[in-house]
């Protein structure tokens, strides 16, 4: 009694201890600390649960933990900053698997018939984590380029997938209401397995960012459903704080595309589907170049300097580049704001990261919002790797597939330069009109390679 | 409905709640920092596989207990690590000066 009682009081502190973190997280300078108290809320719950009397074997739990420790080790270690959601993803998966397993644990534990409320918490904690380590791994797959980043569509997909729900719902009410299957229960794990598959692949490359955030508010209802199955409130709060968080990071990505969810998981964008607001008055239309001695000159001698990236940028591993030009502008006291929209990176807050790793100092990192209204005052806008972020058609042509997109307006910039390879579509295929622009020039070439000479330039001025 | 399952949904509600409060101010900055960090959190299944592992002494429990471990722990220990990685490069430009 004494001993459980204590377990209990420690699952509340580890609860606390999960919230003050997560609090933290409200600024740059106590997210360090943040992390560690989540991380020391965590140590108490495993240190209590230890305590548990019921464990009477501890080979299998230190076996566990030091093969799982060492594996987290490394990966946590060695990934790059670029393939941070790739690695979030596959992080989500074994969370999402763990919960499962520990619901499925419960099922085979009990022996006669179970009540409804046990068996609602072990079907939805099953197959809620099984369907999400499923989904995670297609999604690590498709970001990592193992699994064709296209959508993947065939006919009736959706009435397909709705069918196989309906039929794991069935299943997981039969199982619930009858004495435990063990094959029976095996057969709606696999149906969650392949339902996670159907969920993830039709979606495109440039949509997972939203895709990691459900998957990760899944995995955190996964644990709070585990966490019903096993009576534990530490479970059911911190899986909901997951939850509330992946269901947040979700609809602020899909406000930044100015998609509804429904639209994310089933529209299929980018399956090559582009035809409406594509295209335009091609032809005549003459974009005006600009070489790195002049782009050099205008950055140089400006008061205010806005620098957008995009994901191109991270492709073309140009942080570095850009930061050094950055620097180099403030220097000479231009006033130098990085404005980095939310879909810039593979993943929420991906580019701000990426810049972060390359040492751009944080109180530099602006959001869209901040800057918008301000444009006009903006001498020099230099776009690197982005594109639809800042094209104008979002806000000017109704008919354009990413109409109302929130965007960068640098068009209402004083200057603007793009740093491009060549005037192509971007990944959303889309046309972009601020190129041809009298106020932009293009600046062709490999991101990385122009930003050094811009460099070089600037320094020589 | 049993109390013990009405409580849990108490709990639930309202740590909904108390996740948006928090995590709306979470500033873009830090929102992938964010997603591995609560992510990690999300590994607090450990604490349901640790007593599955330990405790039972059918081998298929104890395997599916084992493997519980090796996910959760993966989970936990590679998700607060990456994210205080991320979270140790984030400095303003005050610090950046020292």
């Amino acid at each position: 009694m004494q001993s459980s009682l204590i377990i209990q009081l420690s699952y509340l502190v580890s609860a606390v201890l999960f919230i003050l973190g997560l609090k933290r997280l409200s600024s740059p300078a106590t997210a360090r600390g943040g992390n560690m108290l989540a991380a020391l809320g965590m140590l108490v719950a495993v240190a209590a649960t230890l305590l548990d009397e019921s464990i009477l074997d501890f080979t299998w739990i230190i076996g566990g933990i030091v093969v799982g420790g060492l594996v987290g080790l490394i990966m946590a270690r060695t990934v790059k900053m670029t393939d941070m959601p790739q690695m979030v993803a596959v992080f989500n998966g074994f969370g999402g698997g763990a919960s499962a397993l520990v619901a499925a644990a419960e099922y085979f534990r009990s022996t006669g018939g179970m009540p409804t409320d046990a068996a609602v918490a072990i079907m939805a904690g099953t197959i809620i984590g099984t369907a999400t380590f499923s989904g995670s791994l297609i999604a690590f797959g498709k970001l990592q380029g193992i699994v064709t980043e296209k959508a993947v569509k065939y006919p009736l997909q959706r009435s397909t997938s709705f069918l196989i729900f309906m039929g794991m719902l069935a299943l997981a009410v039969y199982l619930g209401m009858n004495l435990p299957d063990g094959q029976l229960f095996l057969g709606m794990v696999g149906i969650a397995l392949v339902l996670g598959v159907l969920i993830v692949i039709p979606i495109g490359g440039a949509d997972m960012p939203v895709v990691v955030a459900l998957l990760n508010s899944y995995s955190g209802l996964a644990a709070s459903a585990a966490g019903f199955v096993l009576n534990n409130n530490a479970l059911i709060i911190a899986g909901a704080l997951v939850g509330a968080s992946g269901l947040i990071l979700t609809n602020i990505m899909c406000r930044a595309m100015n998609r509804s969810l429904g639209n994310v998981m089933f529209g299929a964008f980018g399956a090559g589907a582009v035809s409406a607001g594509a295209g335009g008055p091609g032809g005549e239309r003459v974009a005006n170049e600009i070489d790195p001695e002049d782009a050099a000159m205008l950055m140089g001698y400006a008061q205010s300097v806005l620098i957008v990236p995009g994901y191109g940028l991270a492709v073309a591993q140009a942080q570095h580049k850009a930061r050094e030009l950055g620097d180099l502008l403030g220097k000479r006291g231009v006033q130098v704001k990085y404005v980095i929209h939310p879909v810039a990176g593979r993943m929420p807050g991906h580019m701000n990261v990426l810049l972060a790793e390359a040492n751009v100092p944080y109180d530099q990192l602006y959001e869209p919002d901040d800057v918008n209204g301000d444009m006009e005052n903006a001498d020099v806008a230099i776009i690197i790797g982005a594109n639809d972020v800042v094209n104008p058609a979002a806000r000017d042509d109704p008919n354009s597939l990413i109409a109302g997109m929130p965007i960068i307006e640098v068009d209402r910039a004083k200057r603007t330069i793009v740093l491009k390879r060549s005037l192509n579509v971007g990944f959303a295929g889309i046309d972009n009109p601020l190129f041809y622009l009298q106020n932009n020039s293009m600046l062709f070439g490999d991101a990385a390679k122009s930003l050094s000479d811009l460099v070089e330039e600037v320094k020589a001025l | 409905m049993t109390g013990t399952l009405l409580v849990g949904l108490y709990v639930f509600v309202l740590a909904m709640f108390i996740g948006f409060e928090v995590i709306t101010k979470v500033p873009p900055t830090l929102h992938t920092p964010l997603m591995s960090g609560s992510n990690a959190i999300s590994g607090i299944s450990i604490v349901g596989a640790l007593v599955i592992a330990g405790a039972s002494n059918s081998p298929l429990m104890k395997w599916i207990g084992l493997a519980a471990v090796i996910m959760a722990t993966i989970n936990v220990v590679g998700g607060f690590l990456v994210t205080d990685r991320m979270l140790q490069m984030f400095h303003s430009r005050a610090e950046g000066e020292e």
